[in-house]
């Protein structure tokens, strides 16, 4: 099943590469991974979003949190969080189309960041659903170029 | 003061007590090789990288102690891997220090380059590149801290020669500060009394027991609680010498070349507690008729060994020492005769016992005459295959780190250069190699070593002409088509032995076996012995791979 796995590490080099190889070395394919800074700057939070069988990744999850610089390790599946993801996108954008493109992502609540003479470049966050939906109703236009962050997650203040 | 890099890291290693670094220089770390000149640490100098590095490893598992090893850049790194995966494998405490290329040259494909660090992820505990002079100090505090607590392990420093060379203020480094690293030391007492509550209610308990008895010292808690509780107690490979084999409480050890008694009594235990022992495939055989009918009460220090390969009922995560002399407290004298007559029967039915009738040297014979002549008191190291197998079932081992052997990854090679690094631990002790023909060309150039260093191990070749344990399969799963196991142009290991300046002696009658024993042993300098023994001989009982333990073929009865 899908795991959003949330790592506090140290902010020290080659963390990433020693708990990506954990994951990798059981075969297990990571569906998105985020890493930033955290409030405190000598800390990380990488967020991670893989899908494997739950008592391996029980395992996967012991051993990452015997690695020397990882302070917390947290498997969100079974608590109560919000997930995000980022996406910009270029769409195709011929002049005519561009108010039912705008009326699209108006919809989603995303934003446009940038306007060229043939194309269009939007910004949405949200959970994957959201993202998803909005993708398939623009994907008619024809899609440039896609990025994403992938899902940062965080669990709610009330428990 | 201002010091360079290389004199920061040797006053590191003398903080640390480091009597011995094992070894092979080069030109990344020529600045570290100019002060250990001058330097009260012994340097010991092998002839390959692997041999430096088991015999860190052989170091700190007869003593207790970090071993150190020290190769340079690109190829010495490399050869340090398989001692590196051999010590991670079995949690033994070791600093292995590389030679880097300059830090502006790394990611460059400079000569002798390799990232060792990258290579090494999976086989150390931990690891650095040190990049900045002011960091080597605390760097190598913290990996000696790693190396040598919680589950112990091998811990590596990549050194860039520049950083070596590169100077700054020397300062003696602050306390340790690992945020992401506190081992857990004491057990739960709850979890605690809970176990000592099931134990004292079991009727058919046994113990097994591994290397972390031996690891956390715990050998005399482990003694008080048997003997307390009176529950029998069965060993693996990485825990013999945990608890002595001459006790009446003793099965042995357990597994695909246990003693019959143990997997029977294993496999009929209706409380199985298991200490410092991580239910290894080489232990359980087939995982689900593993000890069917137990409720499973697992003590370790390492979070990540429970419910690994088989569920456990009650988990306690410590150091065994402290939770053992916690659980003693609330332990009961049970007598059980029931159990003990069973197990009895069991001992007289299936003891642990070969064919010694004809002419032929028999390897087990060797073994039980090389415990009998050292009564019981040599240190023994192994090589990998059937005279591993052997050395465990035939010597009676009474004390720790007195059986050090390549359990985990199964290196051939290690116990000859691991015996040379036990022996300068235990200077007073006899420290055999068991090994066999095969086994002992793997890393037979350390002959050099321990004969220009003056190291008296003394080496014993079971001789079959075979890769024994393989031939072994082969014969009694493949059809006996022998793939690749004759040993054809094995050299003639007496004069190789001297041609070293070694001592070499053949040994081709079963009466010659003692008397060269005891001869060897008292000879103050390496002796290697070529016993030829039969080489259809076969290491048994043995539980075929995937089959339920209690299902083991060549037992006597």
């Amino acid at each position: 099943m899908r795991h959003v796995i949330s790592v506090l590490v140290e902010n020290k080099v080659g963390v990433l590469a020693r708990i990506t190889s954990l994951i990798s070395g059981r075969g297990f394919n990571i569906d998105s991974l985020a890493v930033g800074e955290t409030e405190d700057p000598d800390l990380s939070r990488i967020t991670i979003v893989v899908r494997g069988d739950d008592s391996i990744l029980e395992q996967v999850r012991k051993q990452i949190n015997k690695l020397i610089d990882v302070i917390k390790i947290t498997d969100f599946t079974n608590e109560e969080f919000v997930e995000r993801d980022l996406m910009l996108l270029k769409v195709n954008c011929p002049v005519g189309k561009r108010s039912e493109i705008i009326e699209i992502v108006d919809i989603f609540r995303g934003k446009i960041v940038d306007v060229g003479q043939r194309d269009i470049v939007i910004e949405i966050a949200g959970v994957e659903e959201k993202i998803e939906a909005m993708l398939a109703l623009l994907r008619p236009y024809g899609i440039k170029e896609l990025v994403r962050t992938g899902s940062i997650a965080i669990t709610r203040g009330v428990r | 003061m201002i010091r360079t890099g290389s004199q920061i890291l040797i006053n590191a290693l003398i903080r640390e007590g480091v009597e011995y670094v094992f070894g092979i220089p080069g030109g990344a770390v020529l600045p570290l090789f100019d002060v250990l000149y001058e330097s009260p640490i012994k340097f010991m100098l092998t002839r390959h990288e692997q041999g430096a590095g088991h015999a860190a490893d052989g170091y700190a598992r007869a003593t207790g102690k970090v071993g150190v090893c020290l190769a340079t850049s690109g190829p010495g790194a490399t050869n340090l891997t398989t001692a590196i995966a051999t010590a991670y494998m079995d949690s033994v405490p070791m600093v292995a220090i590389t030679g880097q290329v300059k830090t502006f040259l790394i990611g460059n494909d400079a000569f002798q380059e390799v990232d060792i660090v990258g290579i090494t992820r999976p086989i150390t505990k931990h690891s650095y590149l040190v990049k900045d002079v002011k960091d080597l100090a605390r760097v190598v505090k913290e990996a000696f801290y790693l190396a040598s607590s919680g589950r112990q392990g091998p811990v590596l420093i990549d050194l860039p020669v520049d950083v070596t060379m590169a100077e700054c203020e020397e300062i003696v480094p602050p306390e340790i500060d690992l945020p992401g690293y506190k081992p857990t030391y004491e057990g739960n007492i709850r979890q605690i009394k809970i176990a000592a509550e099931v134990i004292n209610n079991a009727r058919r308990p046994v113990l097994y027991t591994g290397g972390g008895i031996i690891a956390s010292d715990s050998t005399k808690e482990l003694l008080e609680l048997a003997e307390k509780g009176n529950i029998p107690v069965t060993t693996t490979l990485m825990g013999l010498g945990g608890f002595p084999e001459d006790h009446d409480l003793s099965l042995r050890m357990l597994g695909m070349h246990g003693t019959a008694y143990a997997n029977l009594a294993v496999t009929e235990s209706d409380i199985l507690i298991a200490i410092g022992s991580r239910f290894d495939d080489r232990i359980t055989g087939k995982i689900d008729e593993f000890a069917p009918n137990a409720k499973i009460i697992h003590i370790d220090i390492d979070p990540s060994s429970i419910s690994k390969n088989i569920k456990v009922d009650i988990p306690v995560v410590g150091y065994a020492r402290n939770i053992l002399r916690e659980l003693n407290k609330y332990i009961n004298f049970v007598e059980r005769k029931e159990w003990f007559d069973k197990i009895k029967q069991w001992k007289e039915q299936k003891p642990l016992a070969y064919d010694n009738s004809g002419d032929i040297i028999k390897p087990q014979y060797v073994i039980e005459q090389i415990c009998e002549a050292t009564h019981g008191e040599a240190i023994i190291t192994t090589e990998v295959g059937q005279n591993q197998m052997w050395a465990a079932q035939y010597y009676t081992y009474t004390k720790p780190r007195t059986f050090l052997s390549s359990g985990g990854l199964g290196t051939m090679g290690y116990g000859f250069p691991a015996a040379i690094g036990a022996q300068l631990g235990c200077p007073d002790k006899i420290v055999v190699d068991i090994a066999g023909d095969g086994s002992i060309q793997m890393n037979i150039q350390e002959l050099s070593t321990a004969v220009r260093l003056n190291i008296p191990v003394k080496v014993v070749i079971l001789n079959n002409g075979y890769l024994g344990m393989v031939r072994q399969w082969q014969e009694l799963f493949y059809g006996k088509r022998y793939s690749g196991v004759y040993l054809n142009g094995n050299p003639d290991f007496v004069k190789l032995a001297e041609s070293y300046g070694a001592k070499g002696f053949l040994i081709e009658k079963k009466e010659d076996v003692r008397p060269t024993l005891e001869k060897a042993f008292s000879i103050k300098q390496p002796v290697v012995m070529d016993f030829r023994v039969d080489p259809s001989e076969n290491v048994f009982p043995m539980v075929p791979a995937g089959q339920p333990i209690h299902q083991m073929i060549g037992t006597m009865a």
